[in-house]
């Protein structure tokens, strides 16, 4: 059978004309990125509120009514689910997923369209589910965002009536919007590309999300299946997970489940998640560093083969989270290697930057310095990941809050700073205006700053022996009153950086309507989304002919060239016209 | 080293450089219509779907400390007088298997763009379906009479009905899915669709699903009644 590549047929799409087609149920990829980000960066506003509320207690105790523990837990519970699955991938996936795959392979749009905007319609379901657990008698779930059983689902534990179904039900609609999009991300990039784009064209952006999409599609299965059954343990009162106990003086009916078949089956499901949330950001750090170094990115083959090789070493690292979970030692032998052999191309990676950066011109634009903190954040985070990695380290150190200094670095406000930096690099893409440069710059250092003062000292606290997920600490022998003292330091500069973040609002929506015109290609970058026929570009992305791709993404200040970049659709010929 | 692996060279690359670079060749990795693709994708993910549960049942089912049922003791039917060890489920995949068949004369049909066959083999496709459905409905209500609940049964250990009403559920749910999907498909064949378009691929693509399907069928058959 003939077939045409996808690339060179003439696509025909239905161009909308009113309001509600155009901006409420489009099919256009970038409607629907803006659509995500918006969605998700709401929800992430409650998940932060909720970590001020948090540190008010932890830093000033006794002196909030309204604080009691069972809502801690819930607050702790959704915050951590909220930020790391519908925020986090929400918004690198279904956002800058979305946006950038087609305009940067040089597609018109996704290849599946309909099935893509479904895709953001029942995320948002998934999302008011998730809320309106705060509604239900009970309120939402606290079982921590690992969702332990039989604790999650026993009398006792906050939101056991309704909150944890919610929960469950969450997740599981999130599971299929997420496959909605996530099969459209992949096909796109391996079947629409443009001609010229060969898959070791295209910029690591693309990869990393890429790479974090089939992480997903592979990684999701495994939460959805315990999703399921964790519901039928709660409603029919099945026994996958539940041992048999006596709960407040009574046997249950329960009997002959197993607890860590369910940390099997999350944390098979949990590791690839960081990665889900790292791998993008990688990719979009990696083009951040090269554009505004004006220097070709360092090893771009290793690059991409470090991101694979962590996508796919990602699946076999899991059961370091169960090191205190009773599980036979011998795995955390086995566990501990392949943790520490993950190490190797991250830090290869991480290399790779530095060395981008190295004898760079480097600009220090706004999204440049966040992806410089990204850098620092990131390497911090992962060296104490090397700690936790090992299992005598481990075991003192589970559940303080050196665990929870670890993982916010690496994968709390890494991620984070290079969402700003990625927001503030395509802004004037995705709006055609220009934000303001100072207050970005006002944004970066505080944020930069104010993060670090939060979470270095935690470490402190964590070798100190303080337990994580705790209400209190008074009266506690072996904390001292300093480790009080300082979670009150802590508290005020969490909520510091908390109000920090109106100075992004504010430029946000202020450039919207007052920024400067930007141009087409405000940063002299090389990839696709930059060459664009109209800025912000329209339904359809290119004119009549799609881009020919002639070269990587990455000819920055190459010698003998007119400009210190050469677009990935300029082909040769131009380039040697210009140097004669 | 030889320098086989050169991409710029024009004599084609062998063994894993060449298919290095034929993937990595521009506009598509893989020669096949994006539909295709994406199917196979979500095949991929579903695999993973079928694989953690299979997984699941196969721990609880070692880790539990009440002796496991009998399988082919719950499954027997009692016919004419004559007890008949796993008869249903024999019939039931008998059934599958052939649907395949049907399934895949379609899909030759569908080559051939010939209109009114494609769709009456779908359809045979997925009266087979049905009828597979309605059979676990009857196994179900057997095994329900039988006192075999989701949370219990009076032959052993209590994950038995858990994982067997979960899983074969699950799956009745695919094939439940897969009969609507193949009736829409049929529907559009007969209705002239594709010969407009002049590209029958929706038949081949509904048919890997479907035969997909089968495939995970066979291995809970053989897990759940064989083991
Ligand atoms: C200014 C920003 C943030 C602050 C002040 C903050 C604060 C906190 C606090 C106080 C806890 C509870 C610690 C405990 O009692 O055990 C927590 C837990 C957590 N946070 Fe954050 N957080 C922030 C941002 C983030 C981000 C961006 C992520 C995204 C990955 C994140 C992920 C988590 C997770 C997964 C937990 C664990 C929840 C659990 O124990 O079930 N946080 N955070
Ligand atoms: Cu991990």
């Amino acid at each position: 059978m003939a077939h045409v590549a996808l690339a060179d047929r003439g696509q025909a799409l239905s161009h909308p004309h009113s309001f509600i087609t155009k901006y409420v149920w489009s099919q256009d990829h970038k409607v629907i990125a803006i659509q995500y980000g918006i969605t998700a960066i709401a929800v992430g506003v409650v998940a932060l509120v909720l970590s001020g509320i948090m540190r008010l207690q932890l830093g000033f105790p006794d002196t909030f009514s309204f604080i009691q523990p069972s809502e801690y837990y819930q607050f702790v519970t959704m915050h951590g689910m909220i930020m790391v699955i519908y925020l986090l991938t929400a918004l690198f996936l279904g956002g800058f997923g979305n946006y950038l795959i087609p305009l940067m392979v040089g597609a018109r749009d996704m290849v599946f369209p309909y099935l893509n905007m479904l895709s953001y319609w029942v995320y948002l379901l998934s999302v008011i589910i998730l809320m309106s657990s705060f509604f239900v008698t009970g309120g939402p779930t606290g079982a921590g965002w690992t969702l332990y059983p039989p604790q999650a689902i026993m009398f006792g534990t906050p939101g056991a009536e309704w909150g944890i179904i919610l929960m469950l039900l969450s997740l599981f609609v999130f599971i299929i919007a997420f496959t909605m999009g996530g099969l459209n991300y992949v096909t796109t990039v391996l079947q629409a590309r443009t001609r010229g784009m060969t898959l070791m064209r295209m910029p690591l952006s693309v990869w990393g999300i890429f790479t974090a999409t089939v992480l997903g599609l592979l990684a999701f299965p495994a939460l959805l299946v315990s999703a399921i059954m964790m519901t039928l343990d709660r409603v029919l009162g099945t026994s996958f997970f539940m041992p048999a106990m006596v709960s407040m003086g009574e046997q249950t009916n329960y009997d002959g489940g197993s607890p860590v078949l369910f940390q099997h089956l999350f944390w098979f499901f949990g590791h690839p998640e960081v990665y889900i949330v790292a791998l993008p950001a990688f990719g979009i750090v990696s083009d951040l560093l090269s554009t505004h170094a004006r220097k070709n990115i360092f090893g771009y083959r290793m690059m991409v083969w470090a991101i694979v090789g962590i996508g796919g070493l990602s699946f076999i690292v899991w059961a370091h989270h169960m090191y205190v979970s009773g599980m036979n030692p011998y795995f955390g032998f086995f566990f501990a290697t392949t943790t520490l052999i993950i190490a190797v191309p991250t830090a290869i990676k991480v290399y790779n930057w530095v060395l981008t950066l190295w004898r760079g011109n480097i600009h220090l634009n706004t999204p440049m310095l966040f992806a410089i903190g990204f850098i620092f954040t990131f390497i911090h985070g992962g060296l104490t990941g090397i700690f936790l990695g090992n299992v005598v380290v481990d075991l003192p150190l589970s559940d303080t809050y050196f665990v929870v200094a670890h993982f916010h670095m690496v994968m709390g406000v890494s991620p984070i700073l290079v969402v700003f930096g990625a927001i503030y690099h395509w802004y004037p893409k995705i709006t055609g205006k220009m934000f303001d440069a100072t207050l970005g710059k006002a944004h970066f250092w505080l944020t930069f700053l104010g993060t670090y003062s939060i979470y270095l000292p935690m470490h402190y606290l964590g070798f100190l022996g303080v337990p994580r997920r705790y209400f209190a600490y008074e009266g506690i022998d072996f904390i001292p009153q300093s480790a009080l003292d300082l979670n009150t330091a802590i508290t005020i500069s969490a909520l510091f950086v908390a109000v920090v973040q109106i100075i992004f609002f504010y430029n946000m929506i202020w450039s919207l309507f007052k920024g400067k015109q930007a141009g087409s290609n405000p940063w002299g970058a090389t990839t696709l989304e930059w060459q664009t026929p109209d800025t912000p570009p329209i339904h359809g992305n290119w004119g009549p002919e799609l881009p020919v791709v002639h070269r990587w993404a990455y000819d920055y200040s190459v010698p003998g060239a007119e400009e210190d970049f050469i677009p990935q659709n300029v082909p040769e010929s131009e380039v040697d016209k210009a140097a004669s | 080293m030889s320098d086989i692996g050169s991409t710029t060279g024009a004599v084609l690359a062998e063994g894993m450089p060449g298919i290095v670079d034929d993937w990595s060749a521009d506009k598509e990795a893989f020669h096949v219509p994006w539909g295709k693709a994406m199917m196979w994708i979500f095949l991929l993910s579903d695999t993973f779907i079928f694989s953690c549960f299979l997984t699941s049942y196969m721990n609880v089912r070692m880790s539990t400390t009440v002796p496991w049922p009998n399988p082919s003791e719950v499954f027997a039917l009692t016919i004419f007088g004559n007890h008949m060890p796993l008869i249903l489920i024999a019939i039931m995949t008998f059934i599958l298997i052939t649907s395949s068949g049907t399934m895949a004369m379609a899909v030759n049909f569908g080559y051939r763009k010939d209109r009114v066959k494609t769709a009456i083999l779908m359809l045979a496709t997925a009266a087979f379906g049905v009828s597979f459905v309605g059979m676990q409905a009857f196994e179900w209500t057997k095994l329900i009479e039988d006192g075999v609940r989701p949370w219990g049964n009076p032959f052993g250990a209590d994950q038995f009905g858990a994982t067997f009403f979960m899983i074969t559920g699950f799956h009745g749910l695919h094939v439940t899915g897969g009969v609507i999907y193949l009736s829409i498909i049929a529907f559009k064949v007969y209705r002239g669709d594709y010969d407009k378009s002049n590209n029958y691929e929706a038949v081949e693509i509904a048919g890997l699903y479907w035969h997909f399907v089968d495939l995970v069928w066979v291995f809970i058959f053989a897990f759940f009644y064989l083991w």
